[in-house]
């Protein structure tokens, strides 16, 4: 059985199409890149997958692990394994880091009827992820990534994606905005996390971060569908020719 | 409906004469009666003026600007009488679950009485004196000779501008009197904790507090008003605080009163040159709710922050007055209030900041948070600063708002349940006012309080949320005129 298996997704934001029948199958230990222009229903995609509401899905269905993932909450859709690291990290004032993965950790645990983690069993644990990620201990009592610099919130989410050990990963343009130190430890953090019983989604709209993650599969997204799918070699021939003649090639097809 | 509750308002202004006042002339007999016998005359004619200037005016009405969005129908019609000391009898038991841990002592009042066999002085280290303001005027130790307390007492809280001052110093009958002597420092809370309990009663006091804080001494006290049972009752409290030069100071008010109660609580202080104050308002309870905040800097370099939380539900009504006077140059004044309101819950933030023509060099600040948890709830926050010194720097702020979806999104999509995940923004924005008290027994003692009544509230609010749809007419306390 496949981890993950998007069929026939059709989804909207305030009543525009933006998904427009995507075909997925992703199984466990696989990494899969999706690229694609602005605009092009990736992020669309990873907040269906999240379960954020304010994204309709008007057909298709989401099987995860066998189960319909388009009938979780975003809390249960996290508690069985997915995982979301945004492309713009949220700001809390007034929660702290440590404080906040270990609520999420705990939450999951109780979830599968697990005991929770005091503070001495998680302390030791995300001290050791913080050095992966080679960031400071000062981030642990700091309010969740406020006043945090673009690289550090990212480092971040990888951090608790680290702590969470989520079946499925979705990187969400994790990359931009990164320069070229931010962005290898990100990629360091990701592949230390890469299982036969792990899978990740990596969305991305350059080619870059796949020269530190390597990729099985390439699935280009334009204008809400997959137009093409692929192994590493298809992202080096979008770096070269860009996403334009795939661009046009869909907007011949579509009626004026 | 509405010209209906404005009729009403209007016989209830004029109604404020003698019938309805007639519980407090009681009061005012019998206190002055036996004031005559055991007071000195500077203290009889201090209740006398306060008298004359509350039976003059009597309750204002939502036409004074001050209260404009407050009415006080309620509180006027109901007929709040005296307790005589030791009526209601109060068991140790009863005060267990309204003990503050780490405490130096604690002094209980019950009714406006002293209660020193419920009271807890503990050993009080040197330099310290804390007693019971009429035994400290009425016993003649030298120590607490009334000429200490005459210099202080009624010389700040403004009786001409405000009539619950006016009240409260007409018919007050006890209070907690604390003098910190110069250079003392004092690691653990004074805990001051005023107890309504009528049993049935419904029963007015007028607590009055005096606490001089002298030259470089440093203390931490809480002001703690509860109630044992769920009547009525009517606390109308003043507090003076005169901090010397060099003092530093944080003195605590918690109301967690029932959700029948008038609480009407005042705190003045007096800070000379370099004196730090800190008043922390931590409003949970009582269901309306007066908290005036008057500190006047009165002396170069001196320094306060006037820190609060509000927290309603239901129907509760909380009203912050703040009135931050800059006297002399070189001083700072910083005001954060968080409020969080529910249900039908009302607030009110009045931000008043006076610069003086001297007061050259001053740096006042103020910032009002809202949270609204629900349509029916309502902030009306006001900012008014009145700048007579042309070398100053002023600035305010408020917000009012809704929890942020996309920070309770980011939780959820970690695995936290969206009641959790409310709770959790819920108490991180009350926090923020955690953040600005100085580490301290006093500070875990409101933490707690803090996050229990957030617990209660996220699981009201939860509880009400099927049946969202409610009457909406029958406000209690308000009606703007």
């Amino acid at each position: 059985m496949a981890l993950l298996e998007i069929q026939d997704l059709h989804a909207s934001v305030d009543g525009h199409e933006i998904l427009k029948g995507v075909n997925l199958t992703v199984n466990a230990g696989e990494v899969h890149s999706i690229m694609g222009p602005n605009g092009s229903g990736k992020s669309t995609l990873a907040a269906v997958l999240a379960r954020r509401d304010a994204y309709e899905v008007t057909g298709g269905r989401i099987l995860f692990n066998g189960k319909d993932l388009l009938e979780m909450d975003p809390e249960e859709a996290a508690c069985e394994g997915v995982f979301l690291a945004f492309q713009y990290p949220v700001e809390i004032p007034g929660i702290g880091n440590a404080y906040f993965v270990r609520s999420a950790m705990n939450a999951i645990r109780k979830y599968h009827g697990e005991e929770e983690l005091d503070a001495m069993d998680f302390l030791p644990l995300y001290k050791e992820r913080m050095k992966l990620l080679e960031m400071d201990e000062k981030f642990m009592s700091r309010s969740v990534n406020e006043g945090f610099s673009g690289g550090e919130k990212k480092r971040n989410e990888i951090l608790q994606l680290a702590m969470l050990e989520p079946k499925l990963a979705i990187l969400d343009e994790t990359d931009s905005g990164l320069d070229i130190d931010a962005l290898r430890i990100v990629a360091q953090g990701v592949n230390a996390m890469r299982s036969p019983d792990r899978a990740f989604l990596v969305i991305t709209h350059y080619q870059r971060l796949l020269d530190y993650i390597a990729t099985d599969f390439v699935h280009v997204l334009v204008d809400g569908k997959i137009e093409r799918s692929g192994g590493p070699e298809l992202a080096l021939e979008l770096e070269e020719k860009g996403y334009s003649r795939a661009e046009a090639d869909v907007q011949q097809a579509l009626p004026a | 409906m509405k010209t209906a509750a404005k009729a009403m308002g209007n016989e209830r202004t004029m109604a404020t004469e003698t019938g309805r006042l007639s519980k407090y002339f009681e009061a005012y007999e019998e206190v002055r009666a036996h004031g005559l016998e055991r007071e000195p005359v500077w203290l009889q004619q201090l209740r006398e003026d306060g008298w004359a200037r509350f039976s003059a005016r009597g309750f204002p009405s939502t036409h004074d600007e001050d209260w404009r969005f407050t009415n006080l129908a309620t509180l006027a019609k109901t007929p709040f009488r005296r307790a005589a000391k030791g009526e209601f009898a109060v068991s140790p038991a009863q005060l267990e679950p309204w003990r503050l841990a780490g405490a130096a002592c604690q002094l209980v009042f019950v009714n406006g009485h002293f209660a020193p066999e419920l009271s807890d002085l503990g050993s009080l280290p040197e330099g310290l004196l804390v007693c019971s303001l009429a035994k400290a005027i009425d016993c003649g130790r030298e120590e607490c000779a009334p000429e200490g307390i005459e210099q202080h007492l009624g010389r700040y809280a403004d009786m001409s501008r405000d009539v619950f001052t006016a009240l409260n110093t007409a018919l007050w009958e006890d209070g907690a009197y604390l003098r910190i002597h110069r250079g003392v420092t004092l690691e653990q809370p004074i805990h001051l904790l005023y107890v309504s309990a009528g049993a049935g009663a419904e029963i007015a006091t007028h607590p009055r507090t005096l606490i001089i804080a002298e030259d470089a001494s440093q203390a931490a006290i809480v002001e703690d008003y509860v109630s044992l049972g769920s009547e009525a009752a009517f606390s109308n409290a003043v507090t003076e605080l005169a901090a010397g030069q060099d003092a530093v100071i944080s003195h605590f008010l918690v109301e967690r009163e029932n959700l029948a109660s008038f609480n009407v609580s005042t705190l003045r202080i007096e800070q000379s040159r370099n004196a730090n104050v800190d008043s922390h308002s931590i409003l949970l309870g009582g269901g309306l709710v007066r908290n005036n905040v008057h500190p006047v800097l009165n002396g170069e370099g001196a320094e306060c922050l006037i820190n609060g939380l509000f927290v309603g539900a239901g129907r509760q009504h909380i009203d912050n007055y703040m009135l931050v006077e800059h006297a002399r140059p070189h001083c700072n004044s910083r005001q954060f209030y968080n409020g969080i309101l529910a249900d039908h819950a009302r607030g009110v933030f009045h931000g008043r900041i006076v610069v003086h023509k001297d007061a050259q060099k001053t740096d006042a600040k103020q910032t009002n948070r809202n949270l609204l948890l629900s349509d029916n709830a309502r902030i009306d926050t006001k900012p008014q600063l009145e700048i007579y010194a042309d070398d100053v720097k002023c600035t305010h702020g408020a917000t009012i708002g809704q929890i942020d979806e996309a920070q309770l999104f980011y939780l959820r999509a970690r695995g936290i349940a969206e009641a959790d995940a409310r709770n959790l923004l819920l108490y991180a924005f009350a926090a923020e006012c955690l953040d600005r008290m100085k580490d301290s027994a006093a500070r875990e003692f409101v933490e707690g309080l803090i996050r229990e009544r957030l617990q209660e509230l996220a699981s009201a609010v939860q509880a009400a949320a099927p049946a969202a749809t409610q009457e909406d007419e029958t406000q209690n306390w308000e009606e703007v005129g």
